[in-house]
């Protein structure tokens, strides 16, 4: 599977209250919680974003709240993928249950500027940086978080008898 | 083969007799928890797991807590689905208004956790029952549906952090300030993945309101979950509770470490933390230029009994400074009779306080004092991100009840050691 588009750029420590604001968690429709997305820090985010485009920002990324909202308002919001050195654990185990794929890598969160176009190749871990002609590799999951993502989320893995 | 507190619950949990950082595995949990904003996500999610029923209906609570009293139709919505939900479910710990506090000063004033637990919530404070020797940690919430489903949950088991506590703390000097004073030492990320586990001869003087203040700030480190030994105080306050029989780890002798800290308690300034992050600490006595135009005292982190029993002494027959407005916001019903009976919401309402019935309400921006554009902010609760009480240029200052309570005072941040000095005198 391949994922292709245009980088929005972000630094480190992007807490959960950025990506979505307690304020619009009234809500668990993930067409409502994308017009809110990054939008406090980044008011153009909801308008410019396209389906297939990447989040590649710094260390820590989705620290603070349990809030499942941030993850499911960015994959609404048609990102691909988000690359980050490092995640909080919750948003690491909440990207990877609702099936949001996210990638480690230092180096690709380093070189990548905003607006690049990338391109990820996610049975590889290599990410193509196009406008720079670059290639990056990202730390492979573990074999059980990678049989959970193909089986394309927390709720299918369980149904197939992953918990037994 | 040595291990840590954190590794022996974990390997227990999971039927080992052995686990290693990093290692995978799946474990029971004792307790599920989730609350009013959270659970509806997990319940949206829940057909999905395809089971007929939770799989045990007295180990699941569900805590109409953060937009309560319903703030707007929309919040009535979330709570009555999740009031819906409970009542289909046959859920025995459900706590409706009236009845409920704030979560993680709710479950174990309510006996619901004990010592050598594993506990999950769809809340990242939940790491907060670490103080009763637990292991517990905030999840998301088809990770909350997936644990109400199969009892069961994965984990990646954590290395650990040491803290080594001696001594006792200063006069006002309390738990918030230990743990804003890590935070500041190690960062937001310090501890991410990681178990902070506290120990020493200082832990003795610790008490549980203190411990439950600092295991709950363990996010903000980025940890999985913060710990405490169990000793005669744990146990003393596991058994007044009416919780069930404790199971005692403790960490071996030679269990590896990533890193050890040691804190003199005496060396701990009154911290607070600037905006918008947690880890930009400063002395609270270089507040004197910040002038504020309120000041919160509650949550899970901070509206425990003795956190209003500081912020009373401290302001006992006086008033609050003219431009600041000031939210007291007792954790549980059980503390707001408490301080009722003990005077410190007459002390509140005297000084020009305004006393609120339990929510997690202004410490996310939800509801119950929200700031407008340009306003600060002295609050007692745990993050101070860009927004997170209000407008996106409001500002939170994150300190303790009786650097709250003195700043509420004075106007500006204060440091409470030196303004009850300046009062004696």
């Amino acid at each position: 599977m391949k994922a292709k588009g245009k980088v929005f750029k972000y630094g480190d420590n992007i807490d959960t209250d950025v990506i979505i604001a307690a304020r619009y968690l009234d809500s668990n429709d993930p067409d409502e919680l994308k017009k809110h997305c990054m939008a406090e820090i980044d008011p153009d985010f909801p308008d410019k974003v396209q389906k297939g485009d990447l989040i590649v920002a710094g260390d820590n990324f989705g620290c603070g709240s349990s809030r499942e909202h941030a993850p499911i308002a960015i994959k609404a919001s048609g990102i691909s993928v988000v690359i980050a050195p490092s995640f909080a654990r919750i948003f690491y185990r909440n990207a990877i249950n609702i099936g949001l794929p996210i990638l480690e890598c230092r180096e690709a969160s380093e070189k990548i500027n905003a607006g690049d176009e990338v391109e990820v190749d996610f049975d590889t871990g290599v990410i193509r940086n196009m406008s720079k002609k670059e290639e990056y590799n990202a730390m492979p999951f573990p074999p059980f978080i990678q049989e959970l993502m193909k089986k394309g989320g927390l709720a299918e893995f369980v149904k197939a008898g992953g918990f037994n | 083969m040595k291990m840590t507190m954190t590794e022996k619950i974990l390997a227990h949990a999971a039927g080992k007799d052995f686990v290693k950082p990093g290692e995978l595995i799946m474990a029971d949990v004792s307790l599920v928890l989730g609350n009013d904003i959270t659970s509806f996500v997990a319940i949206r999610e829940w057909p999905k797991f395809g089971k007929e029923k939770v799989f045990d209906k007295d180990r699941i609570v569900l805590t109409p807590d953060h937009f309560t009293p319903n703030k707007d139709i929309k919040a009535a919505i979330q709570c009555k689905c999740m009031r819906e939900f409970a009542k289909k479910e046959g859920i025995t710990n459900y706590f409706e208004v009236g009845r409920v506090g704030i979560e993680h000063a709710l479950l174990p004033e309510k006996g619901l956790v004990t010592a050598g637990d594993v506990v999950v919530g769809a809340d990242s404070h939940t790491c907060t029952y670490g103080a009763l020797g637990a292991f517990s940690t905030g999840i998301g919430s088809t990770d909350m549906a997936a644990a109400m489903a199969t009892g069961k949950l994965w984990f990646k088991v954590p290395s650990s952090i040491k803290f080594i506590l001696h001594g006792k703390f200063r006069p006002y000097v309390s738990g918030k300030d230990l743990i804003l004073y890590i935070i500041g030492k190690i960062g937001v990320d310090g501890a991410l993945y990681k178990a902070m586990e506290y120990t020493g001869d200082g832990v003795s003087s610790l008490s549980m309101d203190d411990r439950f203040t600092i295991a709950n700030m363990a996010i903000e480190a980025g940890a999985k979950n913060g710990i405490f030994p169990v000793d005669e105080k744990t146990l003393d306050y596991i058994e007044k509770h009416g919780a069930k029989e404790p199971v005692v780890y403790t960490s071996d002798e030679g269990a590896v470490y990533d890193e050890v800290y040691e804190i003199n308690l005496e060396d701990v300034p009154s911290i607070v933390a600037y905006p918008h992050i947690p880890e930009n600490t400063h002395d609270a006595k270089e507040g004197k230029d910040i002038k504020i135009d309120q000041v919160v005292i509650g949550s899970c982190t901070n509206g425990r009994i003795s956190d209003l029993e500081i912020a009373a002494k401290v302001m006992e027959g006086k008033t609050v400074h003219p431009d600041v407005r000031v939210i007291v916001i007792p954790a549980t019903q059980k503390i707001y009779k408490e301080a009722m009976e003990r005077g410190y919401l007459s002390t509140f309402i005297d000084a020009g306080c305004v006393v609120s019935t339990p929510t997690c309400g202004p410490c996310l921006g939800g509801h119950m004092g929200i700031l407008a554009k340009g306003e600060r902010c002295v609050s007692t609760t745990n993050r101070n991100f860009i927004g997170r009480m209000g407008d996106k240029e409001s500002e939170v200052y994150l300190a303790s009840p009786a650097t709250a309570a003195a700043s509420a005072i004075t106007g500006y941040i204060t440091d409470p050691g030196t303004f009850m000095e300046g009062e004696k005198r």
